[in-house]
């Protein structure tokens, strides 16, 4: 490589150009960093706001109180009744993480933990979970402290959109704890509640195995 | 969705009175006990159900699964679907039970949907989800869209001129075959109805789904102790080969000895109005050999009166086929 060449790619490191060494999974990968930086930005803003009723919400008529802990802080609000667990995460706390799909329990994309335990987030009125733990993507790693399933997605190109991976990947780490056995048709059945409309299912699986086996290797080792 | 009121109970008493006042407790209660919500939020988002006052149930003391001095099981209202599913007593004496359950929905339904709240599953008849459009069971009197529309999924048995649509669950096929009993605290007291008398066929009230009455609660399922020496299964057909209702699902209990049954329990999913019991089918079981014709003979008796719609007609063949594959694998010698 000549010197010239050398230093043009050195300036256009020092330039900060992020961007300049793009492949499809590192855009994806800072999408997905980008979307977790946008999310944290409120989520200072809501817990400071706590020991005051939040302003961000406007009073609406028939609004009730709600205490939730949320990624082990805790948030006062007032929501109509009919919010659901989903729509209170994405549009009171701006925990934009989880995603709305189908609304009904069909797709896996609002999956959270409570308790530990998997459930679609839109099938649930966050009135209910007041003294639950909810854990949400957000809860799970971030930019500079992913989960190893996190990484595990990452590297092995497990999405195409995106849309439906923070689902997955709330499903796979819950997985983890559930008795699901070591074949890839046991992890696909599952992994039924999650639907890819990209159908990335196959490096889903992958993913997901890689860690399991992993863990296994080293619990043997 | 239409505004309601949001209340959590912490007894029993609570909760029967919070829900006594109700007009009624079937389709379109205007006061309804939530646990789970896999059933209820989703029918609120389609207005299907519209109730003015909700009553959060899940913090009444019904999570426990316990042996009973019979060896029966006892198994509480608000135990999720998961729970159950994995509980060891249950994988190894219940195993049909088990399995039902693990046939149905996804991991995050299951972790959510609660015993009683899947006794009260809902139909997934298309109609009845879509206000649009007319149906017997959401709207009495306004007709039924199904009989003459899109059928394909419906009942085979059980049905009437006034509704045709299918009891979705798995896990109360698997309670049928179990002779489960469904145990009730209400305004008058303790009651337990068997599996079999819990669920009403639609005739010409399918608004009616269950014998419940306003402040009814149900606290407990039993099961009774396992038969000794019998063995369990249940065989779920489907378009799908997972997260799929059943077009056809069968629940076996089944005692043999020597090749030959001496007890069998038979129940029918994904073709009937209610959990359907074939006690036509166990007749032709008990103290038979366990051979493929004479399985033939219990699935033609379970479907005799089979009166198909206009798309479903192979679900009698289906159902027919599933009743007879599970007896195979049920009876065959390890």
């Amino acid at each position: 490589m000549s010197d010239q060449n050398q230093k043009e790619e050195k300036s256009e490191l020092e330039d900060g150009s992020q961007f300049a060494k793009s492949t499809r999974r590192t855009f994806l990968s800072r999408l997905g960093m980008a979307g977790l930086l946008v999310s944290t930005r409120p989520m200072i803003g809501e817990s400071a706001r706590a020991e005051s009723p939040a302003p961000s919400t406007p009073e609406l008529e028939g609004a009730i109180p709600v205490t939730l802990r949320v990624n082990g802080k805790k948030y006062d609000l007032r929501i109509d009744p009919r919010t659901t667990l989903l729509d209170c995460l994405r549009e009171h706390l701006h925990l934009t993480g989880s995603k709305k799909g189908c609304d009904h329990g069909q797709c896996g994309a609002c999956t959270v933990h409570i308790n530990g335990r998997r459930v679609n987030s839109c099938l649930c009125f966050a009135a209910m979970y007041q003294s639950d733990e909810i854990t949400t993507i957000e809860g799970v790693g971030q930019p500079e402290n992913l989960h190893p399933m996190q990484k595990a997605f990452v590297s092995h190109d497990a999405y195409q959109c995106g849309y439906c991976t923070s689902g997955q990947i709330m499903s796979a780490v819950a997985m983890l704890k559930e008795p699901c056995g070591p074949e890839d048709a046991e992890v696909k059945e599952f992994m039924s509640g999650n639907i890819c409309r990209c159908g990335a299912y196959q490096n889903i699986v992958a993913a997901i195995q890689s860690l399991r086996q992993g863990t296994a290797k080293e619990k043997q080792a | 969705m239409k505004l309601f009121e949001l209340s959590r109970v912490d007894d029993p008493d609570q909760a029967i009175a919070a829900c006594a006042k109700a007009a009624t407790a079937q389709q379109g209660a205007d006061i309804r006990f939530i646990a789970g919500g896999t059933t209820l939020i989703d029918l609120m988002k389609l207005n299907v159900e519209t109730p003015q006052k909700v009553i959060d149930v899940t913090h009444l003391p019904f999570g426990k699964i316990e042996t009973l001095p019979d060896g029966g099981l006892k198994i509480g209202a608000m135990v999720r679907n998961s729970e159950l599913a994995y509980h060891p007593i249950v994988r190894k004496d219940y195993a049909v039970l088990s399995q039902a359950i693990l046939a149905g929905a996804s991991p995050q339904l299951r972790n959510m949907a609660t015993t009683a709240g899947n006794l009260l599953q809902r139909t997934r008849c298309m109609y009845f989800r879509d206000t649009a459009m007319p149906c017997n069971k959401r709207e009495p009197g306004s007709g039924c869209a199904a009989i003459t529309g899109v059928n394909r999924s419906l009942a085979i048995l059980g049905t009437s001129e006034h509704c045709v649509a299918t009891n979705p669950s798995d896990m109360n096929v698997a309670l049928a075959a179990l002779e489960a009993i469904i145990h009730i605290q209400g305004t008058k007291g303790e009651r337990s109805v068997s599996i079999g008398d819990f669920h009403l066929l639609p005739g010409d009230t399918p608004q009616r789904e269950t014998v419940l009455e306003p402040g009814d609660l149900i606290t407990h399922v039993t099961l009774p102790p396992s038969a000794p020496g019998s063995r369990s299964l249940y065989l779920k057909l489907r378009d799908r080969a997972s997260y799929e209702f059943a077009l056809a699902s069968t629940a076996v209990v089944v005692t043999a000895l020597d090749g030959k049954i001496t007890r069998a329990r038979v129940a029918l999913g994904g073709v009937g109005t209610k959990p359907w019991r074939s006690t036509e089918a166990e007749t032709e079981l008990t103290d038979q050999l366990a051979t493929e014709a004479v399985f033939r003979k219990a699935a033609d008796a379970a479907l005799r009166d089979a009166k198909p719609q206009s798309q479903n007609g192979f679900k009698v063949e289906l159902a027919k086929r599933c009743l007879v594959h599970a007896l195979k694998l049920v009876t065959q010698t390890a």
